[in-house]
């Protein structure tokens, strides 16, 4: 089932589907690993609950909720 | 915090053209942040680049050399870069070096335990050069995690060396300089391809710009821009070529030709980024199946201890329990040496009067020397070393042991909400080291808008010359005596203040972004390393070298010709009033509606060139003009300023003018150089102040 990666519970693996923002912020998130087929683990959020961070091919980063919101999972 | 003498700018180039002659090599070092790449550097050049666990550290280009064999090889350090797609200025510059440099190497640092991202970077060099040595480093953190890298299989599926590192320990240094000296300029090694028909289209372009380009530069990653479509940088290839590329009748054609077969497979002008993105992390992914045996996942321990620090109800409270540790420790620890240095300056002070009076040196010298430089001397260095000494190696290690950017990730949705980056976090903690490195280390965020309100506000935090002014006044006035308890109270006192420091922050931030700066907030890069247990002996030697004595010589050689100044001011008269007298009754009226006096105004003025400087200027001030005669402790100079008039709101509002107000002439010269912009120069100066005076003016006259 397609989900949105903020909505990707803690502690659970997505696929990357797509990401839905404009040109360079996209490739930006690509660039650091988020592309078509990459695995993503929802790791732990902020105090506020945004931002999050995600593990991706080996590293963790922290994603603020318009971002994540944008990319399209699928779940494991 | 990155205050050294590198990062502010003074013999930043230097140390590298130190060494005569001309480098046989120069090899660029390149990378991820957060990779190690400063360590490597060092490790190889014998330098102190300072380094941190977190992104974004090397926002200058530093340059060293290291010899071998009787060769000199020169090594340049480039920012950390995810891609040589730039989105940061960082990035930009990066990129463009590789580029257009003209390194005879590139060396490649990657982190081993996370290859397959670290690939992205290193792919995308070498289809600008296949002059490349890998060097994976952090291959003892990665083991830990069960990580294994095949360095040797590596090798042949790349063609060209890799070397395996743990640059922290000294491991794979040696090596990487024997393949340095080694490395002859290879034909070809490893390149990326891309699905079809995207490689069709990239071979054919390529093929035409062979001619065109000459061997400048690379056809093949030309041609991939060129089909990218990224204006910015083709517009720095047309410099660099020193002709308009894209108007060359050939290559226009080509390109034509090439965009074709694109659009007949279906593939639009937009899409093709994102396709060359995907190919080379296909490419990189093959690469690691066959390279990489172990885990992907994060570590358990790893975990709990990350979601101790940023959960809702632990991690703001755990953070400000460090803070105030790290304070309690600082001013517990700083007493005792304090009254110390203080007995030993007063009994040096005393031996020099008595041989300047043996050898019969004027009384008004002697009183000008003794009373005046000696004096202002040895109050900056009891009053101000031992809490450097002590919290710089503290945070530091806290640096090292890379909680900043946890530290970030918590306060991001307070800086979101002031409609500025996340990454104003990281240099706000640098600012706590030095206002002037805090504002440098501004180039790590990418929006210009962010950046301009992160350097325009980096000086509301108290940097390493203020924070002891703040314990000073808080020990000296406000919490006196020496027992646990008035230490505990005395650095909850000065996480107060600080914390009114990250509030200004804050609040001038949001008011920046809806008035002069106005825009929304951009999403930012904030990577989470992973916990490095600190070189602690390192750290602790390179803290005291580098931060604290620098910025205690700075100190020190403004407060010489100031405590000149000072005791000159005092004894000089004019119209039967002396100068010093003067000035701060010409400064008393403000000074009061502040809350405050002339004197410590004056105090605030004179201390420009080094905020180290004000409280021991205060304090000579109102000792210059009264009978004072010196006291047994540093601690007992309250009884001078209660002598003076101080009450506890004297003291806060001097605390709270010692967060807010104007920075100091280093900073605002580094303010001017990296917005090149006077009248940003000017706000940056203005905007702390006006806070200050409305919050003193506001204590003063609710409580006073």
């Amino acid at each position: 089932m397609d989900r949105s990666l903020f909505s990707l519970p803690e502690g659970s693996v997505g696929v990357v589907r797509a990401i839905g923002l404009e040109r360079d912020a996209r490739r930006r998130l690509m660039d650091l690993g988020l592309t078509a087929g990459a695995r993503v683990t929802s790791l732990f959020s902020a105090p506020s609950g945004d931002p999050r961070a995600y593990m991706v091919r080996g590293s963790v980063i922290a994603l603020r909720r318009q971002d994540a919101a944008a990319v399209t999972v699928a779940g494991v | 915090m990155g205050l050294t003498l590198r990062s502010v700018g003074r013999g930043a180039a230097k140390e590298g053209e130190a060494r005569e002659g001309p480098a046989r090599l120069t090899a660029a070092l390149a990378g991820n942040p957060n990779v190690g790449k400063s360590t490597v550097f060092n490790g190889l050049t014998g330098l102190h680049q300072h380094t941190g666990n977190w992104s974004g550290k090397t926002v200058l280009t530093a340059a060293g050399r290291f010899e071998l064999g009787g060769c000199s090889y020169a090594l340049v350090d480039i920012p950390g870069a995810y891609s040589l797609r730039a989105s940061s200025a960082e990035e930009a510059a990066a990129r463009d070096y590789i580029a257009f440099g003209g390194a005879d190497i590139v060396v490649v640092v990657c982190d081993a335990g996370a290859l397959e991202r670290n690939l992205n970077l290193a792919l995308q060099i070498l289809e600008v050069t296949p002059n490349v040595i890998l060097a994976v480093n952090l291959m003892d953190e990665a083991k830990k995690r069960g990580i294994t890298v095949d360095t040797a299989k590596l090798s042949s599926c790349l063609g060209v060396p890799v070397i395996p590192m743990a640059a922290r320990k000294g491991r794979g240094l040696s090596e990487l300089k024997r393949a340095v000296a080694d490395f002859s300029p290879r034909p070809y090694a490893y390149t990326a391809r891309y699905p079809e028909p995207v490689e069709e289209a990239v071979n054919a372009l390529e093929m035409a710009l062979e001619n065109l380009l000459d061997g400048r530069l690379g056809a093949r990653f030309t041609a991939l821009r060129l089909l990218e479509g990224d204006g910015r940088f083709l517009d720095r290839i047309d410099e660099f070529l020193g002709f308009p590329l894209r108007e060359n009748p050939e290559a226009a054609a080509a390109l034509e030709r090439a965009r074709e077969i694109l659009r007949n497979a279906g593939i639009g002008e937009a899409e093709v980024g994102d396709l060359l993105i995907s190919g080379i992390f296909a490419c990189s992914e093959k690469l690691c199946r066959q390279c990489v045996r172990g885990p992907a996942g994060y570590g358990e321990r790893q975990l709990r201890i990350d979601r101790l620090l940023t959960r809702r109800a632990t991690g703001i409270p755990v953070m400000l329990l460090l803070l105030a540790l790290i304070f309690f420790i600082t001013i517990k620890g700083a007493n005792g040496p304090s009254d110390l240095l203080y007995a030993l300056f007063n009994r040096a002070g005393e031996a020099m009067r008595r041989g300047l009076v043996t050898v019969g040196a004027p009384d008004w010298l002697t009183e000008a020397l003794i009373s005046g430089v000696w004096r202002v001397l040895s109050y900056v260095t009891s009053v101000m070393l031992p809490p450097m000494a002590i919290f710089f190696p503290m945070f530091t290690l806290l640096e090292d042991l890379g909680y900043l950017p946890r530290v970030a990730f918590d306060l991001d949705a307070g800086f979101r909400r002031a409609g500025a980056c996340g990454k104003q976090c990281l240099t706000m903690a640098m600012g706590f080291g030095c206002n002037a490195a805090g504002v440098v280390g501004c180039r790590i965020i990418d929006s210009k808008r962010e950046r301009l309100i992160a350097v325009l506000t980096n000086s509301l935090v108290p940097c390493n010359g203020r924070f002891p002014i703040l314990i000073a006044l808080i020990t000296i006035f406000l919490v006196t005596g020496s027992g646990a308890g008035s230490s505990v109270l005395a650095s909850l006192a000065l996480t107060g203040f600080i914390l009114a420091g990250v509030a200004a922050t804050l609040l001038a931030s949001w008011v920046l972004s809806r008035t002069v700066l106005r825009g929304q907030p951009s999403s930012p890069t904030l990577e989470l390393p992973p916990f490095r247990v600190p070189k602690v002996g390192e750290v602790i030697v390179r803290s005291l070298l580098d931060r604290t004595l620098f910025v205690l010589g700075r100190a020190a050689a403004v407060a010489a010709p100031a405590g000149l100044l000072i005791w000159l001011a005092a004894n000089v008269r004019v119209g039967g009033v002396t100068v010093l007298r003067g000035v701060t009754g010409a400064l008393d009226p403000v000074g009061r509606f502040l809350g405050m006096d002339g004197v410590i105004l004056t105090a605030f003025l004179l201390g420009i060139p080094a905020n180290e400087t004000v409280v021991p200027i205060m304090i000579m001030a109102y000792a210059a003009s009264g009978t004072f005669q010196g006291y047994e402790s540093v601690s007992a100079l309250g009884e001078l300023l209660r002598a003076n008039g101080w009450t506890a709101v004297t003291a806060v509002c001097t605390a709270l003018f010692t967060v807010l107000h104007w920075p100091c002439a280093t900073t605002l010269l580094t303010i001017k150089k990296e917005t090149g912009s006077l009248k940003w120069t000017v706000l940056a100066a203005v905007l702390p102040t006006l806070m200050g005076v409305t919050v003193c003016a506001l204590v003063a006259h609710v409580f006073g």
